[in-house]
Formats: structure tokens, sequence, C-alpha cells
């Protein structure tokens, strides 16, 4: 077999990733799909005149990763007719570097940013920076047939993206999402940046999901230094990533309860999600965990006290949040909006790639704390919450239940946080290695991915947020639906536009 | 309904007693810095090399911290081995003029009311479009927030409208990346005048984490003319509360 096998957190040289033609690749990645794998990653980098494509497949049930590369040169057999889960994977390289998916079905600009290489696949003008949301959309004609045209700047205090539904009367018969207003060029300028600046815009990427990023960027210098992060740094990280979780599900339910104008919840559940977020200033005086996690561990400390006061305050926390929550999925009318509305099939949530919430809400056990489990959730983390019907109210049951869990866990974790150090310095980076690390975050499966050069620096580093994958899913929830449901769809899924535009 | 009540009366009422009270924070908040010279030993730059976005100057030959540039995440002050630099729990940042965000060891110069005109305009209600233009999201996240029961925003008669033409002045999160350039100039032309700019977070005033992105413009400083700056990545809900009733000359 020519895929190389490794763990979570784990290290490859490159000399040991077998460079196969383009079609025995094709062939070891559709077999890894048939036998249940997923593809986490695709990615290229540019190696001489060529380019190298590297596929990370999970294959979960095994609690294993495998590595797949190849090298192509200007165009490829595009893979997404077989496998559509690669489908926006392709589209980034062409947008990169210019290579061509030849037979890509969707075959889109996805960020609207000039490629790397100053070879562009659309065969635009290299020299001039691409035009924001120019390009051809999906159109359906027909008598009642119109299209609906939001964005980029909506209503309210949220991020830029554009949105075109193509409607029969009231009903949506498609829709299509063009983001890239907030590419800020993340990744290409990873590997040349300051060192505190790479963690710092890692903690920006999405910045719901600060703990989230910066803990695979650390566990990922990590495995390239081949240094573990201490115990209790282990137990403040997954401890910091909870509450962030209970943040943003929190906040998401009052969302929700907002669109189906049930005020209650949505008015104590915008008070809570703060509460947890100040609890998390408590260990880091950050509301969104800036300045916590660092390579080799954390910087600063949940001392005893400071410990045995954010258990109280949690007490009083979880009694509001079960009061607040209790009463929404209790309300009938609550229960009426919700069911059977944007719903995801299993087999497309399956065939897309879907991720996190959004995947184990269409009933898919997809959990990287279970199959891939890292630092302290490592043998402390044994169930996956998943719902069956892939509606608005699975994806609301998902985040209640975890909810419940993640408060049993975040407490169990103050009163037994293992004692020692909290830092330890990270030992120069392997040459010519690539390195992993995986990070189940509140929204789903974070991806990081490092290659190193001869000297042992950043040549590469790809990032793969969960609303890169999940932003498919929110368009197929809408198909069919009524537009006015729109909102409360959206919010079900609540994704983040900077993460997928990096 | 007799659940939903009584959990309404459990859970009771939450609004903040500000600005009669001052807001707590958490002990670990970093905010205003504050420099103690006489510690600095001679020569020592040790803060002044670690900063990767040059927030951390010298001015007349002193240490001063440009809050526009700064992310708060307190690496300098953890790498002062003199204990000379340290960030105080002190939530008012904000200013008006660019150079007042220049702190060190003198007296900070808040943000200062808008003129006798502008303030009769705006000093009761103040309508504000708000551009995400880039950026992290968190900046969006707590301006959010103000709108919640903690702070209540509303009780001073400003709010966040849907539509320019409704609105007396925009303010902008995110460092402007190129992609959102257009909408947001189209955004600010779409605003009647006078009207005004604010700049908030480290994104919008010189790019924050972005700073020398090739993709993004730090800030809006060479677009647009900005009327106050409120710094934090993401300035906490008290700091653009503060910053926002100051400029209108309400504390
Ligand atoms: S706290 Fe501000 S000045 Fe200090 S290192 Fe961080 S960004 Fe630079
Ligand atoms: S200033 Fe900081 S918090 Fe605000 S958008 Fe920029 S990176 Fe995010």
């Amino acid at each position: 077999m020519s895929a190389v096998t490794l763990k979570n957190c784990g290290l490859v040289p490159l000399a040991a990733l077998e460079i196969l033609d383009f079609c025995a690749f094709a062939a070891a990645l559709r077999q890894e799909v048939d036998a249940q794998g997923r593809i986490a990653a695709l990615f290229a980098a540019p190696a001489g005149e060529q380019f190298d494509l590297f596929a990370l497949i999970a294959r979960d049930w095994q609690g294993q990763l495998a590595l797949l590369r190849s090298r192509v040169g200007a165009r490829y057999p595009s893979l997404t007719p077989e496998l559509p889960q690669v489908h926006l994977f392709e589209r980034e390289i062409a947008e990169q570097y210019g290579l061509v998916p030849e037979g890509h079905p969707w075959f889109k600009p996805l960020r609207f940013h000039p490629s790397w290489t100053g070879r562009d696949a659309w065969g635009r003008d290299p020299r001039r920076h691409p035009l924001v949301g120019e390009m051809d959309y999906y159109r359906v004609a027909g008598e009642e047939v119109h299209e609906v045209a939001v964005g980029p700047v909506h209503a309210g205090i949220i991020e830029p993206g554009h949105f075109r539904f193509q409607c029969h009367g009231e009903q949506v018969l498609h829709l299509e999402i063009s983001l890239g207003y907030q590419h800020r060029a993340i990744e290409a300028q990873l590997p040349s940046a300051h060192p505190l600046a790479r963690v710092q815009r890692l903690e920006a990427a999405a910045g719901d999901t600060s703990i989230g990023h910066a803990t695979a960027y650390a566990l990922v210098c990590e495995a390239l230094g081949a240094t573990l992060a201490p115990p209790r740094a282990q137990t403040i990280r997954a401890l910091a990533l909870e509450l962030e979780r209970l943040a943003n599900h929190v906040g998401d339910i009052g969302g929700l309860a907002t669109d189906v104008g049930f005020l209650p919840t949505a008015s104590f559940c915008g008070r809570i999600r703060g509460d947890y977020l100040n609890l998390g200033a408590e260990i880091c005086g950050s509301r969104f965990g800036r300045g916590l996690v660092r390579p080799g561990g954390v910087a600063f400390d949940v001392e005893a006290p400071r410990a045995e006061k954010m258990l109280e305050r949690l007490d009083s926390m979880a009694r509001d949040t079960q009061g607040a929550l209790e009463i929404f999925f209790d309300s009938p009318s609550v229960l009426a909006r919700l069911e059977g509305t944007g719903r995801v099939r299993v087999e497309d949530a399956e065939a897309l790639g879907l991720v996190g919430v959004a995947a184990r809400a269409c009933g898919l056990a997809v959990d990287a704390r279970l199959h891939h489990p890292q630092g302290a959730y490592v043998d402390t983390f044994d169930h996956v919450v998943i719902e069956e019907s892939g509606d608005v109210f699975a994806r609301a049951r998902v985040r209640r239940r975890e909810i419940t869990d993640s408060l049993a866990w975040v407490r169990r974790a103050l009163r037994d946080l293992p004692g020692g150090e909290l830092r330890r310095r990270v030992a120069p980076p392997a040459a010519e290695s690539l390195a992993v690390a995986l990070v189940e975050g509140w929204r789903g499966e974070l991806v990081h991915l490092a290659l190193t050069d001869a000297r042992g620096h950043l040549s590469r580093y790809k990032i793969v947020d969960p609303s890169f994958r999940n932003w498919s899913g929110l368009a197929l929830a809408l198909r069919g639906e009524q537009i006015s449901d729109f909102p409360l769809c959206n919010k079900s899924f609540n994704l983040s536009y900077c993460g997928f535009d990096l | 309904m007799l659940k939903i009540l009584r959990e309404r009366l459990r859970q009771g009422h939450r609004t903040a007693p500000y600005p009669q009270q001052d807001p707590v924070l958490p002990e670990r908040f970093r905010g205003r810095p504050r420099f103690d010279l006489e510690r600095c030993p001679p020569g020592c730059r040790a803060c002044l090399d670690g900063c990767p976005y040059g927030a951390l100057q010298v001015r007349d030959g002193r240490p001063c911290i440009d809050l526009g540039l700064c992310l708060f995440c307190g690496e300098c002050a953890a790498s002062c081995s003199a204990a000379a630099l340290m960030f105080t729990r002190d939530h008012r940042l904000a200013a008006r003029r660019r150079e007042d965000l220049l702190s060190g060891a003198d007296e900070p110069r808040l943000a200062q009311a808008l003129d006798a005109r502008m303030k009769k305009l705006f000093g009761r209600s103040l309508k504000l479009r708000q551009v995400s233009a880039g950026g992290c999201n968190a900046c969006e996240a707590d301006l959010n927030v103000l709108g919640t029961l903690v702070f209540d925003l509303g009780r001073f008669g400003i709010q966040f409208v849907a539509s320019p033409r409704h609105a007396d002045g925009i303010l902008v999160t995110g460092p402007v990346t190129e992609n959102m350039k257009g909408a947001l100039l189209d955004t600010y032309a779409a605003v009647p005048e006078p009207k005004l700019v604010i700049a908030s977070g480290a994104c919008a005033i010189g790019g924050g984490p972005f700073r020398g992105s090739p993709e993004a413009h730090d800030g809006i400083g060479d677009l647009l003319p900005v009327d106050l700056y409120i710094p934090g990545c993401p300035p906490h809900p008290w700091t653009a509360l503060d910053g926002l009733l100051r400029l209108l000359g309400r504390l």
C-alpha cells in the first residue's frame, strides 16, 4: 500500500511519502473512500516546476490518518466527479497555483485573489486583482422563476458574503453562495510571518474559534519539534476549547430562538453566552481566548483557587443554561418551526464531506475528539452525539446535548487538573517533513498541516476550517425550502465567513 | 407558559448599573499599559524587539505603546524581566486623534466630545451602520453584545441600523480587505452628510494581526477620515461603550 499511516499530531518525513503517478493516486483515494475513509484535506505545494498534491485521509473507525502524495503539472483530471467531497479543494488549488482540474463540474474561483504563481486557472489577466464575486452563477430559467441576490453587505452586524437564490415563487430551487470578501491571505503569509504573528493570525482565522485554531497550530509546531505540551497545559487547552464550544452552542440556540421569535430563550442565551466568554476570560483575560494557547503549552495557569471559583460560577451558569434550553425545546410552537426544516440527507452529507455539528445532525459519527483524540481527550471522551433527522431541529438538538456533555467535561477537568509545568520549549522543527493536527472545534473539525524545507523552515501551511466544508451543506439544506426559511436554516449552521475566506 | 414565567423570574434583571458604577473586568483583563520608567535598565530593548507589529516604540527617548497597533496580547509585558511594563485593567482606551493612541508614561488622552454643532445633531440619538471589512468576526461579536441586556446600548440613544441612508455614520471593523474596499467606500458614500467614521479594533485602525497582508489595507486610515478610534483585539464591549459615550460627551 502506498499510503503512509499516522496518528493525529503525527509527523512524516517527506522522503517516506512515495510520489505516485496521478492514476495510482486517484485509485488509492477512491479505494480509501470506498473503505469509509474521509478526505480531510487535499492541497498542493510547489515542487520545482511541478506541484505536489497531498491528500489527508481520516480513517475514523481505525483512529488513523493516512497520507497520499502525487505530482502534477499545469492540469490534471478532476477527481470531483467521482469524489464530490474534494470539489472545493480542487477549486482552491486552482485559485492558489493556477492548476486546472480538467472536467470539474463547477469550476469557479472561491476567494477571488490573484494566484500565487502568476498563472490564472480561468485565463483572467494575472496582473489584475480579480473582481470579487465576478463569475458565472447557476441560473434557472422559466416562467415565474426569479432570482434573489443578497449581500455582500447584510443588514445587521455580520460578515459579508453573497447569496443568490433561484426561486419559483417562494420555493428555492437553488442557492449559490459566493464568498471571499474577508480574504486576508492568511495561508500565503504564514510561513514568512513572525512566530508570534503566526499564532495571532490563526487566533484570528475565525475569531470565534481562537482556541481551536491556536491549538491546532500549537500541535503542529509540537509535532514538528517532537515536543509534547505538559499534561496540565493540555488540560487547560481542552478546558478552554470546551468553554468555546459552550459559548457558541448557547449563542446559536439563542440565535435560533430569535429567528423563530421565542424571546425568553433568545435573551437568556444572549446573556449566558457572555457568561461563558467571561469565564474563559478568567483564565486568560480575553473573552475570545486570545493569548492563551502557545506552542509548547499555555501562557496562563488555572490555579486551585481560580478553578474553585470557576466551578462555583459554572454551577449557576449551568442552571441558567438548562432553564433557557428547556423552555425552548418544550415549546410546541418552536418545535413546529424547527422540525423538518432545512433537511440534509445523510448520503449528501457524506458525499460532500460535511463535518462537525452539521454532519452529526445527519447521523454521521464524525468527531475528532473520539476518533482522533489528542491531549486531554485521550481516554476521557467516549461518545459522539448524533441525531438522525438532518434538519434544523437535529442541528439544534446536537448542540443541546453537546452543551450537557461539555459542561460535565469542563467540571471534571476543573476538579481534576493535572499538576506540573505550563509550557515547554519546543525543539527546532524537523527538516523536510509534514506534520498534521486535527482538533474538533465547536463547528467541527479543524485540520492544520505544515511542510518544512531542508533547513526546517515552514514552506507551506494548510488550514481547513469546518466552514470550508459546511457552506455547501447550507446550500443543499435550502433546496425546495421556502426562501423565508433561509435565516433559520442559516442560523442552524452558523458558519464562518472569515474561516472560509482565510 | 407558567414555566416560561418562572424561568423569567428566576433569571431576573441583569442590566449593569453603568456608568454610575465602574464595570467589573476579569482579573487578567489587559487594558491600558503602564510604564514604570525608573525600572527600565539602561539600554534595554527586550520589549521593543518582541512585538511583531511595531506597536512598542520609542518616542522622545521614552518607550510607549501605539494602542492602535497593539493586540493586547501581553507578550511584551511577560518578557519584561524588570517589571517596568504592565497592562492595567483600565478599559478606557478610545481616542479621537491617531496620535492620542500613543500610550506612554504620561496621562492618557481619552476621546474628547464632538464639537457643539455635531453634538447637538448626534448627542441624543446616534444611528450607526456597521461595516465588516475583513477581520475575524470577534469585533462584530462583541459589538453585537452591546445590544444585549447587560449593556443595553439603546438606553444611551445609540443604535445600529440596517441602511446607510438612515445612519449618521459608519463603524468599521477589519483591516479592509481588497475584496471589501469597494463595498466599504460605497457604504460610506451612501451615508448623508455630516457623518462620522469610527474605526473599531486593531484591524480597522492599523491592520491588526493582518498588518502587511497583500490582500488588506492596514485599516481605514488612508481611505476615510476617522473621528474615533477604539483599540483592542477585539475591543471589550466596555471599551467600545466608553468611546462612544465620550464621543457624544456623555461621560
Ligand atoms: S501586547 Fe501589544 S505591544 Fe505588546 S507584544 Fe502584544 S501586540 Fe505588541
Ligand atoms: S481587531 Fe482583532 S478581534 Fe477585531 S477583527 Fe481584527 S483580529 Fe479580529
